[in-house]
């Protein structure tokens, strides 16, 4: 182990922990010292990011080629199996760092300006610190199991705070829906654990990923099963078709832990896991397809639904879930760079958006709550022009809206062609993977378009929030405002982390991730399309985004909205997209409302209640009583009937005995 | 430290425990021949046993440390860490109940300070039973006990039901003795020797494994020793006995002199009847029949005494699981639970005893109701005596329990650890109520408990116990060690491995 600033890299993860441990000790003892709980829930953070990038740094200086491993204690040493609590550290990994920790400390600081009248602040902040803990613990774990104990823990803090206002049961509600649907995901990610240690014979990444070429045949039946389980994990944690529906609900948390959690990096852990596990997906060329095909299916349904919300957190969680979407299209493509690149930019304008919106519904509800309005502070045909009031806020939210829609130059533009590009690319050997490309391409024409709809509903036209509201609106604190600024600078220029050489850059990115990469595209080479196409498609992603948003402009008209007390019901085409297409309708009828009742009616009534309680329980209880009863009537007190029993015992004793 | 037993001075070292005790029981006899009026007098005789009882004490530990070990054959008495463990056990036990007795007796009204002479050669009786290493000694020391428990049993001479158990106890104890005495004559028959090594040896050399008169001898012997630990079928006086007994004298027999008849029982079946097979089969059963029907019967029990003296004929049970596995870990689970279930019946007792009055047979498990919010110590200390008769970890009883079980599925005897384990479950069927009356039903009335009171002996006896099982619990490490070392010192002429005498592994061979 070297014995430079790499050997702290422990400290990362523990750092947040002890925000956990003292947040957690102060909301139990003194829960109204909130400047104690800011400095150590953000000080925590700041600290764990100023340490991630030295780490980095190091790493990039000494640039090995195997991933570095730091042993620290023996977890699970069970006969063969032998985990230990392991932390790995390699270029991967070192990405994930830097966004999780540099997402969380901007985000840590908003929440200061977000949370600050909450009566829960303590709390709040315990919980935020647990989740970056075990989001760095997800990415730093060196074998599946340390990796799978922060895939649950993100889950548990996720289900915290998705219910931290939980004395209302639609909050609670929302928890109970994410963590459930999660545990379908997990079933598969254990599966798929299991069936890779009784094939390779260990469950850590290094041994695992050295072993897997020869322990398995490209595209056999085991692979693929075991890839389609790690993805069935990816679809729960990463919100994809079939198991997105717990994302939207999830939007009832504060709008911090939706940038955080929902947006910018738990969701992404299922990406992380594929490109993690590139070796493995580039061994089955049908789980790759079904990565791909899933991905971009899922971005053009959620864009779709995107276009008909009116809660301004919901477009942006649809829309999570359709830029998710095309992650899983990049990776599933085998461009596993494309797909961290565009995790990295998504992570940096989706939580641009999702904490400005956060601004405006904090605005929204500071003046509904100065009035005693009851009206609903995130729909958008409550606000409209907000430009005035908040526009530190409008017009940073204009540049990640512009970055999510793939406008050149900003970051957002870069990294969907390249997913774009390396879909089509594939498609000359699978015509399949044409499709894939066209769906993403509709996608990004929804993106542009209910993306502009959502600016323009919510910061231009005329104002709907009401006259006695208006002057109440205005812009949040700095601490508010500040990470907001930051964002927008890093969504303006993330994309140079990755050029493409066409436009005279060096892929940095790309490179960097090669040492991770490389043993994947040996087995299944990445493949980018020829310069010129390139350019040919450069400039359609360019017309589509281009097209989308100007589509918006001419076609909504600001005027004719009116306030959502007053709005007419939705018909038609609109109100399938407005009703999510009945999904969760559907599953509730199908499935949810099935198990229900044969939990309740033959598990519970029947099979507990009747056989194991009664029949089981009770009943042996009663044979027990009754037999006791039977032998206590022997016990006469008549002593010659004792010497009776007596003489037959020494019988049979005697007769045992000479046999 | 070497002792030629054959010589008269080395003998009477051996001997020293045995004789401090007996000169104390002497004295204390003139004593109480001259004071036997007062109350005062009764003290006098309690301190004098209690004195009696750690000098003997004393003088186990100095022969133990000293390393006393047989030159040549071991002819009349034992010098092994089994005799040690379980002499100190049964003196200690022998404390515990003096302690019981001295508010007991003046509370009672039972002014007769011969209990505490009876009480010191019930423990000469089974220290020689324990320790015996020729079958005339173990009969020796088995009569003596008897003879003094059931005088003791019966010392209560106001009340009818103590005499009643007391006859029916000598009766059928008589007669057992007589089956005992038998199965000595015919072992001696069949092997012309009455000493437990050689007629292990005399087994072995002469093929008698399948000697109808020697298989004869061994069941009678199992007869013997299964009426004194009170095994199904012959369990039948220990209900009635137990009940109508003093309660300290109940908590004597339910520990002490059922261990002296398992030590017995254990010594004799390891040394002189290992190379005989049948009898694993005999006490199988007898430990299946013994546990499930104790269990089930204490579940249809409604006072705490009677209740009591079912699980402790269900303990019987438990223990002889450990003496069929007969390995080595059987031996150690064997010496481990015996103090975990000795310390358990003290503490169950003495709590017993500060609850009732008039021999405390009417005490049913609902008067309980509410201890705990009237006294929460007591109610504390049965609940945990309770869980560790039940085997709930984190008590002694566990720890004995599972090592129990571990030797017994060892030794292949899956289906008897599985009767162990349903018995168990019985079990809680009547232990838990207890916890339940007392923590969760409130006080019928403001007096329930109203005559509640553990003096101030039975008060540090409670205390000595329920801390000994809580931190055997957790702890037992120590106590095992002990118990392996001394359990695995008795063993058959022959398989000596440490250091065996010269004379011995000679004609083992």
């Amino acid at each position: 182990m070297p014995s430079s600033i790499l050997a702290f890299v422990w400290l990362v993860p523990a750092l947040p922990l002890a925000g956990f441990v003292l947040n957690g000790a102060l909301a139990l003892l003194r829960p109204a010292s909130k400047r104690a709980v800011s400095v150590i829930g953000v000080g925590v953070l700041a600290a764990a990011f100023a340490l991630a990038v030295a780490v980095v740094f190091e790493l990039a200086r000494l640039h090995p080629e195997a991933p570095l491993v730091f042993h620290y204690w023996p977890w699970l040493p069970v006969g063969p199996l032998r985990i230990d609590y392991a932390l790995q550290l390699d270029p991967l990994s070192g990405v994930m760092l830097l966004v999780v920790t540099g997402i969380s400390a901007l985000i840590h600081l908003y929440s200061v300006g977000y949370m600050q009248d909450d009566p829960g602040y303590a709390r709040y902040f315990a919980e935020l610190n647990l989740f970056v803990f075990f989001m760095l613990t997800l990415v730093l774990g060196a074998s599946f199991p340390v990796m799978f104990v922060g895939w649950e823990g993100v889950g548990l803090c996720s289900y915290l705070l998705i219910g931290f206002w939980f004395n209302e049961k639609i909050n609670a509600d929302a928890g109970f829906k994410a963590f459930i649907v999660n545990r379908i995901g997990d079933f598969g990610f254990l599966v798929a654990m299991l069936l890779i240690f009784r094939h390779t014979g260990s469950l850590d990444f290094t041994d695992v990923f050295a072993r897997a070429p020869t322990a398995f045949t490209a595209g056999d039946r085991t692979i693929t099963a075991i890839t389609l389980l790690l993805f069935l994990g990816c679809t729960g944690k990463s919100a994809q078709i079939p198991l997105y529906t717990w994302l939207p609900d999830a939007m009832q948390g504060p709008t911090p832990v939706s940038a955080l959690i929902h947006a910018a990096t738990m969701v992404t852990a299922g990406v992380y896991l594929v490109a993690r596990c590139a070796v493995l997906f580039a061994l089955s060329p049908v789980a790759s397809a079904v990565v791909a095909g899933v991905g971009a299916l899922t971005a053009l349904f959620a864009a779709t639904i995107g276009l008909k919300q009116w809660d301004i957190k919901k477009v942006l969680a649809y829309s999570t879930i359709s830029q998710l979407g095309y992650m899983f299209l990049g990776v599933g493509s085998g461009a596993y760079a494309a797909g961290i690149f565009h995790l990295t930019t998504h992570a940096f304008f989706k939580a641009l958006l999702f904490l400005g919106a956060g601004s405006v519904i904090h605005a929204m509800h500071r003046a509904y709550h100065a009035t005693h309005s009851h009206e609903d502070a995130q729909d958008m045909r409550n606000m409209g022009g907000l430009k005035a009031h908040l526009p530190w806020t409008c017009g940073l939210m204009w540049i990640a809206t512009l970055a999510i829609a793939g406008v050149p130059p900003l970051s957002g533009f870069f990294s969907k062609d390249e997913i774009l590009g390396a879909a089509f690319a594939r498609g000359a050997a699978q015509p399949a993977w044409y499709v894939f490309w066209g769906l993403g391409l509709v996608a990004a024409l929804c993106t542009a378009f209910y993306m502009t709809r959502l600016m323009l509903y919510t910061f231009h036209g005329p104002n709907r929030t009401g006259d006695a509201e208006r002057a109440q609106l205005h812009e949040g604190p700095w601490v508010m405002t500040g990470p907001l600024l930051v964002l927008g600078v890093l969504t303006t220029l993330g994309g140079v982390v990755n050029l493409p050489p066409l436009l005279g850059g060096g892929e940095r990115l790309e490179h960097w991730l090669e040492p991770v990469t490389e043993g994947a595209a040996r087995l299944a080479p990445v493949l980018s399309p020829a310069p010129g196409i390139e350019g040919l498609l450069i400039g359609v992603a360019v017309a589509v985004a281009l097209a989308g948003l100007v589509g918006a402009w001419r076609l909504l008209d600001l005027e004719r909205l009116v306030p959502a007390r007053l709005a007419p019901p939705e018909r038609g085409l609109g109100r399938l997209l407005w009703k999510k297409y009945y999904i969760d309708e559907l599953y509730a009828a199908l499935i949810v409302r099935p198990v229900v009742w044969m939990s309740r009616e033959v598990l519970w009534r029947l099979v507990d209640q009747r056989l194991v309680d009664e029949v089981g329980v009770n009943g042996a209880a009663r044979v027990s009583r009754a037999l006791g009863w039977v032998g206590s009537q022997l016990q006469t007190g008549e002593l010659g009937f004792y010497v009776m029993l007596f003489v037959a015992g020494v019988v049979v004793v005697l007769g045992a005995a000479v046999r | 430290m070497s002792l030629d037993l054959s010589q008269y001075r080395d003998l009477m070292t051996a001997l020293l425990p045995e004789l401090v005790l007996t000169a104390w029981a002497l004295v204390l006899l003139l004593v109480v021949a001259v004071r036997h009026r007062t109350a005062g007098d009764l003290r006098l005789a309690g301190w004098l046993a209690l004195v009696a009882l750690v000098s003997t004490g004393g003088a186990v530990c100095w022969l133990w440390w000293s390393g006393a070990r047989p030159a040549g054959l071991a002819t009349m008495i034992a010098l092994d860490g089994f005799r040690f463990v379980t002499d100190l056990l049964f003196l200690a036990t022998a404390v515990l109940t003096v302690m019981l007795s001295f508010d007991y007796l003046e509370r009672e009204q039972l002014l007769a300070p011969e209990y505490y002479v009876l009480l010191l050669l019930a423990t000469l009786g089974m220290m020689l039973l324990g320790g015996g290493e020729d079958l005339t000694v173990v009969f020796l020391g088995l009569e003596l006990m008897s003879l003094c428990v059931y005088v003791l049993s019966g010392i209560n001479r106001r009340s009818p039901k103590a005499a009643e158990a007391a006859l029916k106890y000598f009766l059928l104890g008589a007669f057992a003795s007589a089956f005992l005495l038998y199965g000595i004559a015919l072992t001696y028959g069949a092997t012309g020797t009455t000493n437990l090594t050689l007629v292990g040896v005399q087994v072995r050399m002469l093929g008698l494994a399948h000697s109808t008169m020697l298989l004869l001898g061994l069941g009678l012997l199992l007869i013997g020793f299964g009426f004194k630990v009170a095994a199904v079928p012959f369990h039948m006086w220990a209900p009635d006995v137990y009940d109508g007994a003093p309660t300290p004298v109940t908590a004597y027999m339910a520990a002490a002199v059922k261990a002296a008849g398992f030590a017995a029982l254990f010594r004799v079946l390891a040394e002189a009847f290992s190379g005989v097979s049948a009898w694993h089969q005999i006490v199988w059963w007898l430990a299946a029949v013994t546990m499930l029907v104790g269990n089930l019967i204490a579940l249809a029990q409604r006072t705490l005494k009677r209740m009591l003296a079912y699980s402790s004929v269900a303990h019987a049970g438990y223990l002889l699981v450990s003496v069929t596995s007969g390995s080595t870990l059987g031996a150690a689970s064997f010496v481990f639970y015996l103090v975990a279930y000795t310390l358990t019946t003290v503490v169950a007792f003495a709590l017993l005893a500060a609850k009732g009055r008039n021999g405390e047979q009417d005490v049913v498990i609902d008067d309980l109701a509410g201890l705990s919010q009237r006294h929460p110590a007591l109610a504390f200390a049965l609940a945990v005596s309770m869980l560790s008769l039940l085997g709930f970890p984190g008590t002694a009883g566990f720890i004995g329990k599972w090592y129990i079980l571990i030797a017994a599925a060892n030794a292949g005897q899956a289906v008897l650890a599985t009767l162990l384990v349903v018995a168990s479950v019985i079990s809680a069927g009547y232990y838990l109520p207890v916890i339940m009356a007392m923590y969760m039903q409130a006080e019928p009335s403001e007096q329930a408990h109203a005559g509640v009171r553990l003096g101030r002996f039975s008060g540090a006896v409670v205390v000595a116990a329920v801390a000994g099982l809580l931190v055997l619990g957790v702890q037992p490490s120590r106590l095992l060690d002990v118990a392996r070392t001394s359990g695995e010192s008795v063993r058959p002429a022959g398989v000596l491995p440490n250091t065996p005498p010269a004379s011995l592994s000679t004609k083992g061979s």
